[in-house]
């Protein structure tokens, strides 16, 4: 058990986006929950797989599209109504028919914002360092190979166990992260 | 029947593949990738930047001599006021739809044949807004107060006039510029992974490292990649097509003959689209010639770009006809008027033109041995490009040098100064776009990937 604490943990390769999610389901099923999974493009239910089902992220985008819409909105009524107000021929100040355009492109810009900006810090990026880039053949994560990571925090996570587990998952290669 | 040539051609163009066979996912990345990650250019592309690049000069010069002298160079004038500037506006920005519309609403549709020219697009959308903002904040005369349009606490305690259709242009253009940048660099954050893991050279690796964030694929963060994605498509379509709608209030809200029309928003969103397809053929068509990607921008999409540049010009064509009807059904004599002059008058060659560009030069499209030639096609969204250009001529000037009181008719003849700036802009678009090709992947790699794994999964039934 000492050796687990100087390591990150396992990563197996694959070679067909079937076998990971494979895997990754047979992980998941032998109790392992500290589990990641890495594929060069989005596929179907590989999140789920690695016991991830949903993100918060759209209620992110709407709250801050609500907040957008009325804070474009308040912006041009405090302007019309209260900071500037011109009497035009008796015309109502709060002419709010005027105002939807840019209340609806502020509601636009913020929730949009809030989606980019969102689904980076939720994903903890930028992340200038990360231990799996420390395998050498995880350059080609991004090109045309899966990889699967059992990391050492996991409570069932055993050095060698973990590695015997792995390989039985049919991978091509079996390797250990550097923390 | 069935064994006639034009059958045969249409069964080989409703099943062509929208990816040539034969790739898996090294493949897709690796072609991709060696565009940008090639030592040295080849010969054309330093020719083209170089030519590009001299238009950017021309620019500049004309830019300097404007903050110099003043709008007095153009040949803006009463009562012709806007003249170069806002039809340039209008062009540029109407190119700018197609970028957002291909890559937002062709997926929420589902329409799997934008892959391949999505990123294209989109980085064309992003020049476009580029050089469309350029204009109306040379034309205020005094650029360097441009700031005044933006609510912001000043001294003069003064506030925009939220009123008007030309603030709400500020805060349109300025959210569009905004999300599309957002969404291109979205669509980009996985590709640059791959570059950074496949650079050899320490600088680019750096660099597109550095860009990438550190992204690696993680099931999770595609999920939520995803997730984002969806998201701001679904902000974008509603975005795409308020931007030009308020473009277009810029004039129907004023009373002037031949603009104060309700037909305006959605006429000049599907004018915006058709010009928009028109440069995206323009352009995908030399490109996939030269970079030698027939396999990834294949005859299904030129054939696809084809007929929706067929099914917006027959809107666009529906709008210039209900421009004239309501012109004369409105009995009001200033719009008969303007109808007549805008096709009798000293601008008519103009008008016909336009015609002849945007409604005749298109109907070529309804043949498919057209749609699947592609010297026809890229000579036809050439004729386009012109088209919609003209098309903001007739609309800006004829409405304006002849409205109400024939004590104020002029003539409008731009200069070479007029010349010089919208010249300089094409160059500028053009310089943007030659780095683009030179340092990003020109079509989305991971989105290329999911589709050889769709492919391969259709494949095995």
């Amino acid at each position: 058990m000492k050796k687990t604490e100087t390591i990150y943990g396992l990563m197996a390769e694959f070679t067909t986006a079937e076998q990971l999610l494979e895997a990754a389901h047979r992980t998941h099923d032998a109790g392992y929950h500290r589990v990641d999974a890495f594929s060069p493009f989005p596929i179907e239910g590989l999140a789920d797989a690695v016991g991830f089902h949903r993100t918060r992220l759209p209620l992110v985008v709407l709250a801050a599209g609500i907040a957008g819409g009325c804070s474009g909105f308040a912006m041009q009524y405090y302007a019309a109504v209260v900071s500037y107000p011109i009497n035009v021929g008796g015309r109502p100040l709060n002419s709010w028919p005027a105002f939807i355009p840019i209340t609806f492109e502020m509601t636009i810009l913020f929730a949009a914002a809030a989606a980019v900006f969102g689904m980076l810090i939720m994903n903890g990026l930028p992340t200038p360092y990360h231990p799996v880039f420390n395998v050498p053949r995880f350059a080609l994560a991004s090109r045309d190979r899966f990889f699967l990571c059992i990391k050492a925090r996991d409570p069932m996570f055993d050095l060698e166990l973990t590695r015997k587990f792995m390989a039985t998952l049919n991978p091509r290669e079996v390797s250990e992260i550097e923390p | 029947m069935a064994d006639s040539p034009a059958d045969k051609l249409a069964e080989q163009m409703a099943t062509a593949p929208i990816l040539g066979p034969g790739h898996d996912y090294a493949s897709v990345t690796d072609k991709i990738s060696a565009i940008v990650l090639k030592r040295r250019p080849p010969k054309w592309w330093w020719v083209g930047f170089a030519i590009a690049f001299a238009l950017v000069m021309l620019m500049l010069y004309s830019i300097t001599y404007l903050l110099l002298v003043g709008v007095g160079i153009w040949g803006i004038q009463v009562p012709v006021g806007w003249g170069f500037a806002i039809i340039n506006f209008v062009w540029w920005i109407g190119i700018g739809h197609a970028g957002t519309l291909i890559s937002a609403i062709l997926l929420l549709l589902r329409q799997q044949w934008r892959t391949s020219i999505n990123r294209f697009a989109e980085a064309m959308t992003l020049f476009a807004v580029a050089c469309a903002g350029l204009f109306p904040l040379l034309h205020m005369g005094r650029p360097w107060l441009a700031y005044w349009m933006f609510p912001y606490p000043d001294t003069m305690k003064m506030w925009p006039n939220f009123r008007s259709p030309l603030a709400w242009d500020v805060f349109a253009v300025s959210t569009y510029a905004t999300v599309s940048l957002l969404f291109w660099f979205v669509g980009l954050l996985p590709d640059l992974a791959t570059l950074r893991d496949r650079a050899k050279n320490p600088v680019a690796k750096v660099i597109y490292g550095f860009l990438a964030m550190g992204w690696r694929g993680s099931a999770v963060h595609w999920y939520r990649h995803e997730t984002a994605s969806l998201l701001l498509a679904g902000l974008a379509t509603p975005l795409v097509l308020s931007v030009h709608t308020i473009v277009s209030f810029d004039f129907a809200f004023g009373i002037v003959p031949g603009w104060h029309a309700t037909i305006f928003p959605p006429y000049f969103v599907a004018g915006a689209i058709y010009a928009g397809f028109a440069m995206v053929l323009t352009l995908s068509i030399p490109v996939r010639k030269v970079f030698g990607l027939e396999d990834f921008i294949t005859m299904r999409h030129l054939d696809n770009m084809g007929k929706v540049l067929l099914a917006t010009a027959l809107i666009v064509g529906y709008g210039y006809m209900m421009e004239a009807f309501s012109a004369y059904y409105s009995s009001d004599q200033y719009e008969r008027f303007m109808i007549l002059n805008r096709m009798f008058g000293p601008y008519a060659a103009m008008y016909w033109c336009l015609i002849l560009c945007n409604i005749v030069t298109p109907q070529f499209l309804w043949f498919r041995k057209v749609r699947s030639n592609v010297g026809a096609l890229f000579a036809i969204a050439m004729v386009v490009n012109v088209g919609m250009w003209l098309e903001r001529f007739v609309i800006v000037v004829t409405s304006l040098h002849r409205d109400f009181l024939p004590s104020s008719w002029g003539m409008y003849y731009p200069t070479r100064w007029d010349f010089a700036l919208f010249f300089g802009t094409i160059g500028l678009f053009l310089t943007l776009l030659f780095l683009f090709l030179r340092f990003l992947p020109l079509i989305s790699i991971y989105e290329m990937r999911a589709l050889v794994s769709e492919e391969e999964k259709k494949a095995e039934g």
